[in-house]
């Protein structure tokens, strides 16, 4: 068994000292032909010898249960199959990093659009006839969906300091203002698939997978098997953002009907059970008070918001997590209530907390500088706090005073003038920035290196979203071993292999890359020992060895042998010792038509420190994709649940709108700073997919403000939206 | 039902159920996975192939419609070692995330660039007469293709580097 190492002091930066030169490079991914050849195989590409086609059927009623299925309705399909309805059947995916099943409700229904049965036929449609068609008998009962009148409320613990009221009252300065945003749906491109086989005892399932380590244990408890007998394999998934952390009704319905039927079943949701069925995020309310002196010292700084789950869900969205240490006041204050409805479950989507939250407070700090007349630039520098003011945890490294000053230059935010000041024709032009930032963990990971006479390969179950795993790990070992990156092979995606941190929360490069990086540093110390030099002297490159005034080429060093390593890594000591955090600061340019209210975003700027950037290309889409998600949230995204039934309405992709190509300009900028954070992983690398989502809705409504003077609150900045608040500013 | 398709040069026939779109005869009867179904509604674009040289949503129509249709699908335009320069282009500009609507925009880019080609204008076109390839066309013609990645400023960037390599 591996020791795992734990990241209790900070590590030698072995990165800065390595010869080969590809760690932090624009690298291409090495997975990037065959995503542009169509030959990157994705869950549903799969179609096992003799499989057959489920089609998974949606409760009609919003709380009750299911009396009984006429399968006589569907009878006549000709191809059908079986009505599958066990009940082992989930009532909602899986949290992240649950590592069980999750709720097995039986006959009970909790919210519309809850999957309870999967009809399998022969053909694909067929299975969609047959679900279609299905005759269902549900009881029904009364419940509660609309977070604005459900009765159930649950108040968190608060988190507070200091002496709220002396801190408020007196204050020259008060921002006391509400701001709410609706539910996001993740909406990955790629629909939840599971491809299901057994060979005897054993399930091989092809997932739609997030995160294969509690994968497996969690479709192992749902169908009641011991996790050994689970196999996942996920080469490539298709988007997750979060709506494929835990395992979905999918995989288990294609599960329990292969077993039924003797046959590999493929179950692909449908697009708009996709939205019925996979976790959302919480639409919230959000209360802001901040409260300051003539200066703009903070003296208050409150941020409650309420948000929603279904009955028995724990997941609450963690709104004022960035909050509570972006800033510093001498009083603070967060609250929270859990309101329980009946409307499909709420967890994570990109940046769970930041995503939402810190559009609020952003919006609201630009409203304070407003009162006080202020930069808004200026009024958050004045503000960083020197420790974590919660916590009292000193930072670990944070460079948001770099990234606002730098990141204003860069955009050119001097230029700002006056809201309403500046019109092109019909179109009011303003500017609006926004701090980032979002916490860093390291979660247990770990990785078998293999180094031979062809290259390396290392393993592990990690997945790669589209995060650029593939390629931050072939980086991560052709540095350490010193190999040109095309001898690195990387295999991912198989529960077979050492088990990794999976991706989600921004921590998988970090987590995967220190196991990969500790495994290659074991075969570096073999390499050494065969030179016969000290670890620390030896320097590898282009396959050569040298150290101690001896060289040798690695092939004749392993003369033969393969050498072979595995280790793991988890959280430490520092992680209490220091709060590791990556921040940023986003510039926004847009302009507002004045008499239809459209917004358009001409150019977007971000500027971030998270640590060593493991890729500058694969770092530089990830801020950007996370940039464009703000976009969407300040503009577009809108996921509407009927207040009566609680179904969701926006559930297709005409319905709920992400941002197209057409929303999106071509200027969008992420710079990364140079930054080292010792005390985050022994590679000095923060996450980055959640941080460029952090504020950048934040900087689009306030620059929406510095175009036209209106402050929208109710997000998305919906163009009736714009037009109300033009007509009520009498503009 | 039987149907006659050309699929990237290659005559072959479908068995196929009536109701099967031209997507499914694609992916499940002909294994050419690399389109791929993000909605299957015609509003993602996922699946956009070429029939005949026109790109179109190959889940908004039945393979029963195409008896005879040239189809062109991501499978033929190159593989790895042998890129279209529009297919390189997407690899150097990390035009791409998860890459599961990557074969769609290829294939749409393709579409396109030949629709720009013709001269036909669009929405975006200031001058219905005289049709340019700058950003604000690309962005407007490449709109039925969405990317939950959010690559769109790479998707274009590599539209246009990779236009100039299909030029040449
Ligand atoms: S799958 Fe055809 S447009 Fe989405
Ligand atoms: S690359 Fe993931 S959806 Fe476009």
């Amino acid at each position: 068994m591996t020791q795992t190492f734990r990241m209790d002091k900070p590590q030698p930066r072995l990165l800065d000292e390595t010869r080969q030169g590809v760690i932090g490079t624009s690298m291409d991914r090495p997975d990037g032909p065959l995503k542009v050849s169509g030959q990157a195989t994705y869950t549903a590409d799969a179609l096992p010898e003799g499989c057959v086609h489920g089609m998974l059927v949606r409760a009609t009623v919003t709380r009750g249960h299911l009396r009984d299925i006429d399968r006589d309705s569907i009878a006549d399909i000709p191809g059908l199959l079986a009505v599958v309805r066990d009940p082992r059947f989930l009532r909602n995916p899986a949290q992240g990093m649950a590592g069980e099943a999750p709720d097995q409700p039986g006959d009970r229904i909790d919210y519309h659009g809850q999957p309870v049965a999967l009809v399998v036929a022969e053909t694909f449609e067929a299975a969609r006839d047959g679900a279609l068609r299905l005759k269902l008998r549900f009881d029904s009962v009364a419940a509660e969906v609309d977070p604005d009148h459900a009765t159930e409320v649950e108040p968190q613990d608060p988190t507070e300091s200091g002496d709220w009221n002396a801190a408020w009252s007196g204050a020259a300065h008060q921002v006391d203002v509400v701001y709410t945003t609706p539910c996001h749906a993740s909406a990955a491109m790629e629909p939840h698939a599971a491809v299901a086989e057994w060979q005897g005892d054993r399930l091989i399932l092809r997932g739609a997978l997030q995160m294969l380590r509690f994968n497996r244990k969690e479709l192992a408890d749902a169908v009641g098997i011991p996790p050994e007998q689970v196999q996942i394999l996920a080469p490539y998934v298709g988007g997750g953002f979060g709506s494929k952390l835990g395992i979905g009704t999918e995989a288990v319905a294609a599960a329990l009907a292969a077993r039924e039927l003797g046959r590999p079943v493929r179950v692909v949701m449908a697009r708009q059970t996709v939205f019925d069925a996979v976790l959302r995020r919480t639409e919230t309310r959000q209360h802001l008070q901040l409260a300051a002196d003539a200066e703009g010292k903070l003296l208050a700084l409150g941020h409650d918001d309420r948000v929603s789950n279904l009955p028995g869900e724990e997941f609450a969205e963690p709104v004022s997590s960035a909050s509570q240490f972006l800033y510093g006041a001498r009083a603070t204050r967060f609250r929270q209530d859990m309101v329980r409805v009946h409307r499909v479950g709420a967890g994570s989507v990109r940046a769970p907390g930041e995503a939402v939250g810190v559009i609020a407070i952003e919006a609201a700090m630009d409203e304070l500088a407003d009162a006080l007349g202020m930069c808004p630039v200026e009024l958050r520098l004045r503000n960083l706090p020197d420790q974590h003011p919660v916590t009292g945890q000193p930072f670990s490294a944070r460079a948001l005073a770099d990234c606002l000053r730098e990141g204003a230059k860069s955009f050119g935010w001097s230029d700002r003038q006056a809201p309403g000041a500046r019109q092109e024709g019909d179109w009011l032009i303003g500017m609006g920035m926004a701090s980032a930032a979002r916490p860093n963990m390291l979660v247990k990971s770990a990785a078998r290196v293999r180094l031979s006479a062809e290259g390396a390969v290392v393993e592990t179950d990690m997945t790669d979203i589209g995060t650029g795993t593939y390629a931050v790990l072939t980086q991560v070992a052709a540095e350490m071993l010193g190999l040109p990156p095309g001898q690195v092979t990387v295999k991912l995606g198989d529960t077979d292999l050492p088990g990794a941190s999976g991706s989600g929360g921004s921590f998988g490069a970090s987590s995967s890359g220190s196991a990969v990086f500790l495994a290659a540093k074991k075969i570096r110390d073999r390499l050494a020992a065969k030179l016969g030099c000290a670890p620390e002297d030896l320097s590898l490159q282009d396959g050569l060895a040298r150290g101690a005034n001896l060289e040798a080429p690695i092939n004749d060093l392993l003369a033969g042998e393969v050498l072979v390593e595995e280790a793991e890594i988890k959280g430490g000591k520092t992680a209490e010792s220091h709060f590791s955090a990556g921040f940023g600061a986003h510039f926004c340019e847009v302009a507002v038509h004045r008499w239809t209210g459209e917004v358009r975003v001409r150019r977007m700027h971000g500027t971030f420190a998270m640590g060593r950037v493991l890729n500058e290309k694969t770092a530089r889409s990830q801020a950007v994709g996370g940039m464009i998600w703000g976009v969407g949230s300040a503009l577009h995204e809108d996921m509407s649940h009927d207040p009566r039934t609680g179904h969701v309405v926006t559930r297709d992709l005409a319905n709920y709108h992400i941002a197209s190509h057409a929303d999106i300009p071509r200027d969008m900028q992420a710079v990364f700073l140079e930054e080292r954070d010792d005390f985050a992983n022994p590679l000095q690398s923060k996450g980055v997919g959640e941080l460029g989502i952090s504020g950048a809705g934040g900087a689009v409504l306030n620059a929406i403000h510095n175009a036209c003077g209106v402050r929208i609150r109710d997000i998305p900045a919906t163009p009736d939206r714009v037009i109300a608040a033009l007509e009520a500013a009498g503009r | 039902m039987q149907t006659t398709l050309t699929v990237n040069g290659h005559t072959r026939s479908v068995d196929h159920d009536p109701r099967t779109t031209l997507l499914d005869a694609l992916r499940d009867s002909l294994r050419l996975t690399g389109t791929k179904k993000g909605c299957d509604h015609g509003q993602c674009g996922a699946c956009t192939v070429l029939v005949n040289g026109r790109r179109i949503n190959a889940c908004l129509t039945l393979a029963a419609m195409h008896d005879g249709d040239e189809i062109t699908t991501i499978e033929g335009l190159g593989e790895p070692g042998a890129l279209s320069p529009l297919q390189q282009a997407f690899v150097s500009c990390d035009g791409y995330q998860c890459g599961f609507c990557t074969s769609g925009q290829i294939m749409s880019a393709t579409g396109m660039l030949e629709e720009l080609a013709r001269g036909d204008p669009s929405h975006a076109s200031p001058d219905l007469a005289q049709v340019s390839a700058d950003d604000a066309e690309i962005a407007e013609r490449m709109s039925g293709n969405l990317c939950r990645c959010a690559a769109y400023p790479f998707i274009r960037e590599a539209i246009s580097l990779g236009a100039k390599g299909e030029r040449s």
